[in-house]
C-alpha cells in the first residue's frame, strides 16, 4: 500500500446505464479521515457513484483508485453499508448472524466463525444499542433497528474506509442521532467515511466535507466552502446546462432533436 | 427406524396413518373390490418390514432425494427463486429424450448426460433473455419452461412409437415411479446428496451472506457469480437424480414445499435446513409408501400430497402466528371485550341512579347493553366466575312474577369497571381536547380504544390532560381515589 495514496481517488469517471449517462466526468480526491456527505437530487448518481467505487458497476470511462490500487484489490479495505431496501428482511438470520457477516471478510473460505469474532460482533452491537436484540430474527425489527444492524456489521468489518448508501433513510430521530454519533466516532479513529445523504438541511451539521453531485461533480470541499446558495442551486436546479446536454448527445440520445425540428418550421 | 418413526414428529405419524387408511380406497378404485382388503395391509407390512431388497432401494432412494432436494430448495426459496427449480426440472426433459435415443435403450448414464446438458442450456437461455432483452425474469422462466417441456414431450411421444421405445416406460420420467428405481439410480442420488452436503459444510457462511445481501457479499470480494453458478449446477444434479421418483412435472414440489413449510417455523438458517430436510425426507418416504401401496401409482403426485399435508398442518398449528393460535387468541380477546363491556354497562346503570344502589337488576343491564336474556345471563355468569360480581334474587312484591336477578359488583369488579369507564372517558377527552375531534365523533373510537389502553398510556393521558374530572359529555371521570373509595 502506497502510504501517501489517498483513500479514494476518482479521475474523469463516466458511468451510463443503457447509454444514458448517470455520472459524467467526475473527478474526486478524498483525504484520509474526512467525513463526506454526498448530496444531490434524486437520480443524480449518488448510489451509482458508491456502487462504482465498490466495483459493482463497471465505468465507461475514467478510473477509481482505492489507496492507489484498483477497486478490485482495494475493495477489501472498504466497508459497505447498502441501502436498507436492497435486502430481504424475511431471510432466516438473526441480528447476530448479520453482524457476524462483517467478520467474513477476515475469515476466508472454509474457516468458521470463532469466539473472537463473536466477541467483536457483540461489542459492535453494544455500540449501536442492539445487544439485547442479538438473537432476534431480522424480520421483527423496526426500520431504525435494521439500519443499526447494518451499521454494526460495518463496524465489525473494521475497515479503513466506509461507504454508506442512505443510512439515514427512513429511520427515527433517536436512531439518526445515534448514527451521527457513531459516524463521528469512526472519524475520530481516523477512518474515512463517504455517506450518501438525502436531507439537505441536516447535511451541514452531520458532515465536514460535502460532495454536491448532479450527474457531474458540482462542487467538493469543506462544508463552509461548499454549502452556499449558489452552489446548491446549481446542484438542485435541473440539468439544462450545455454540459449535460452534450453528455446526452455523446451518449447517443438526441435531446436536441426536437429543438432542431422546431427551428426548421 | 426411518422418517415416520421420528418421535418429534408424532403428529405427522398420525396424519400418515390417516392417509394410509383413506388413500388406498381412492387410489385403487375399482381394484379394491377384487382384491381382499388384507392385501393392502400386507403391502404395508411388506413396506415397513423392509425385508425386500427392492423395498429397501425404494425407501432409501426416496428419503435421500427428499433430503437433497429440500436442502437445495431451502436456498432456492430463501432467494425467492422458486420458479427457477421448476423451470430447470422441465428443461431437462428433452435431454432425457435425446439421451434415450442416443443409447437406444434406457441407459442411465446417457440420459443423465443429456439432462445435464439440457438443463445447462435452459439456464443459459434464461440468463441470455434476462441480460440482453427487456423480458423480465419471471417471463423468461415461463418461456423456457414451457418451450423445453413442449420439445421434450414431442420427442418422448416419438420415442414411444419406435420399436425400442415400447420397453422404455418413459412416462416414469413425467410423473415419477419409485418402484422402477434401480441400484444404479441410487448411486447417482447418493452422489448428488454428498455433493450438496459438502457444498453446505464448506460454503455455509458464503451461501448465507450471498443469499441475504448479495451486494455486501460482493463488497467483501466473494465470488457471488461462482457461488450462484455452483448452486444451479447442484440444483440441476439433485433434480435430475430425483426425476425417477418424482417426475419432471412435479419435481419442484420437493424443492419448494418443505422449504416453504420450514420458513413458517425457523428463524435461523441452520434450523431452517433441518426442518426442511426432515419434512423433505418424510414427504419422499410417504409418497413412496403410498405409491407402493397403490400398486405402481405415479409417485410424484403422492409426494406432493404428503408434503402439502405437512405444510397445511404447520400452517394450522405453528406457535404465535398459526391459524389455531390466532383463533384461540382472538377468541380470548373477544371474550375479554364482552366482559369489559358488561362491567361498563353495570357502572353506567349505577351511575344513572347516582350510585344509590349497590346492585343492578338484570333487566336494566339487558336494556343497557341491548341484548337478550340468554346472552346476558352468560356474561353475568362469566363475571361471577372471574370473581367480579355476585348475584342474588330479589323477591317481587307480586308473587306471580318470577324473582328478579340482582347483580352486585365485588371490589375487584368495581375497580375493573371504573378503570374501563375511565379509559373510555379519558380517551374521549383526549380526542376532543388534543386531537380536535367533535364531541359527537369520539364515542365510537373510545369504544374500541378503552379495551387496549395500557397502564402507561393512561398515565400519559392523565399528564397531558392534567388529571381531568369531566369527560366531554359532562360526565364524571372516575379518578383513582374514587376507584379506591368505591
Amino acid at each position: 500500500m502506497n502510504k501517501s495514496a489517498k483513500p479514494i481517488e476518482i479521475h474523469d469517471l463516466t458511468v451510463s446505464y443503457q447509454r444514458k449517462p448517470v455520472l459524467y466526468g467526475v473527478d474526486l480526491s478524498i483525504e484520509e479521515g474526512s467525513l463526506v456527505g454526498v448530496i444531490g437530487p434524486n437520480g443524480a448518481g449518488k448510489s451509482t457513484l458508491v456502487k462504482t467505487i465498490m466495483n459493482m458497476i463497471k465505468p465507461n470511462g475514467g478510473y477509481v483508485k482505492i489507496f492507489g490500487q484498483s477497486p478490485k484489490r482495494g475493495i477489501s479495505r472498504v466497508g459497505y453499508v447498502p441501502q436498507r431496501e436492497s435486502v430481504d428482511w424475511d431471510f432466516p438470520v438473526t441480528v447476530m448472524d448479520v453482524v457476524l457477516m462483517g467478520r467474513y471478510a477476515h475469515l476466508g473460505w472454509f474457516k468458521r466463525i470463532g469466539k473472537a469474532d463473536r466477541k467483536v460482533a457483540s461489542e459492535c452491537l453494544e455500540q449501536v444499542d442492539m445487544l439485547p436484540l442479538a438473537a432476534r430474527q431480522i424480520g421483527n425489527l423496526s426500520g431504525g433497528q435494521q439500519q443499526r444492524v447494518f451499521l454494526a456489521r460495518a463496524l465489525a468489518q473494521e475497515s479503513l474506509v466506509y461507504l454508506m448508501d442512505e443510512p439515514f433513510a427512513g429511520v427515527d430521530a433517536v436512531t439518526e442521532k445515534a448514527i451521527v454519533g457513531i459516524l463521528k466516532g469512526l472519524q475520530d479513529r481516523g477512518k474515512t467515511l463517504i455517506v450518501v445523504h438525502h436531507d439537505l438541511s441536516s447535511a451541514k451539521e452531520y458532515f465536514d466535507h460535502l460532495l454536491l453531485l448532479n450527474m457531474r461533480k458540482v462542487a467538493y470541499g469543506t462544508v463552509e466552502s461548499v454549502y452556499t446558495r449558489e452552489l446548491l442551486q446549481k446542484t438542485y436546479g435541473g440539468r439544462l446546462t450545455i454540459l449535460s446536454e452534450m453528455a446526452f448527445e455523446s451518449a447517443g440520445i438526441r435531446a436536441v432533436e426536437k429543438e432542431g425540428r422546431e427551428l426548421k418550421r | 427406524m426411518l422418517g415416520r418413526a421420528n418421535p418429534s414428529f408424532s403428529p405427522f405419524g398420525l396424519i400418515a396413518l390417516g392417509l394410509v387408511i383413506i388413500f388406498p380406497r381412492i387410489l385403487c378404485g375399482e381394484q379394491i373390490q377384487s382384491i381382499e382388503s388384507f392385501d393392502v395391509l400386507d403391502r404395508a407390512t411388506r413396506f415397513w418390514e423392509m425385508n425386500d431388497r427392492s423395498v429397501r432401494i425404494v425407501v432409501l432412494g426416496s428419503v435421500l432425494i427428499g433430503i437433497s432436494c429440500s436442502l437445495m430448495g431451502s436456498f432456492v426459496v430463501t432467494r425467492k427463486l422458486s420458479l427457477f427449480g421448476d423451470t430447470l426440472s422441465h428443461a431437462v426433459l428433452p435431454g432425457i429424450a435425446v439421451g434415450f435415443m442416443w443409447a437406444e435403450s434406457k441407459n442411465n448414464l446417457s440420459m443423465m448426460i443429456g439432462a445435464l446438458l439440457a438443463g445447462f442450456f435452459g439456464i443459459s437461455c434464461i440468463s441470455f433473455l434476462v441480460r440482453f432483452t427487456k423480458i423480465s425474469l419471471d417471463s423468461a422462466l415461463g418461456i423456457v419452461l414451457s418451450g423445453f417441456y413442449a420439445v421434450g414431450i414431442c420427442m418422448l411421444t416419438r420415442i414411444q412409437k419406435m420399436d425400442y421405445g415400447s420397453q422404455a416406460g418413459l412416462d416414469t420420467y413425467l410423473f415419477g415411479q419409485v418402484t422402477s428405481l434401480s441400484s444404479n439410480d441410487l448411486i447417482g442420488i447418493l452422489l448428488a446428496l454428498s455433493a450438496v452436503v459438502l457444498f453446505l459444510l464448506f460454503g455455509y457462511k458464503e451461501l448465507l451472506v450471498t443469499g441475504f445481501d448479495p451486494y455486501f457479499a460482493r463488497s467483501i470480494n466473494l465470488p457471488t457469480n461462482l457461488i450462484q453458478y455452483l448452486l444451479w449446477v447442484l440444483l440441476g444434479f439433485c433434480v435430475i437424480t430425483s426425476l425417477q421418483v418424482i417426475g419432471v412435472v412435479l419435481a419442484s414440489a420437493l424443492l419448494i414445499i418443505p422449504a416453504a413449510s420450514a420458513s413458517l417455523l425457523a428463524k435461523r438458517m441452520n434450523f431452517y435446513l433441518l426442518i426442511s430436510s426432515v419434512l423433505g425426507a418424510s414427504a419422499g418416504l410417504g409418497g413412496a409408501f403410498l405409491s407402493f401401496l397403490g400398486d405402481h401409482l405415479p409417485t410424484g403426485p403422492l409426494i406432493v400430497l404428503v408434503s402439502i399435508t405437512f405444510f397445511l398442518f404447520i400452517l394450522l398449528v405453528r406457535p404465535k402466528n398459526g391459524v389455531l393460535a390466532r383463533l384461540i387468541r382472538s377468541n380470548g380477546q373477544t371474550r375479554r371485550f364482552a366482559m369489559e363491556n358488561t362491567l361498563k354497562a353495570i357502572y353506567q346503570v349505577m351511575e344513572k341512579k347516582d350510585f344509590k344502589d349497590s346492585s343492578v337488576h338484570k333487566l336494566e343491564l339487558m336494556s343497557r347493553r341491548s341484548i337478550a336474556s340468554g346472552p346476558c345471563q352468560k356474561e353475568v355468569n362469566q363475571l361471577e366466575r372471574f370473581g367480579y360480581a355476585t348475584t342474588s334474587y330479589e323477591l317481587q312484591p307480586q308473587d306471580k312474577l318470577p324473582p328478579e336477578l340482582l347483580i352486585s359488583l365485588t371490589p375487584q369488579g368495581w375497580e375493573y369497571a371504573c378503570r374501563i369507564v375511565r379509559n373510555h372517558r379519558l380517551w374521549e377527552l383526549y380526542l376532543t381536547n388534543e386531537a380536535r375531534y367533535e364531541p359527537d365523533h369520539v364515542h365510537e373510537d373510545a369504544e374500541k380504544i378503552e379495551h387496549v389502553l395500557g397502564e402507561e398510556t393512561v398515565r400519559k393521558l392523565e399528564r397531558i390532560l392534567s388529571n381531568p374530572r369531566q369527560d366531554p359529555h359532562g360526565k364524571l371521570i372516575p379518578s383513582l381515589t374514587d376507584i379506591q373509595g368505591g
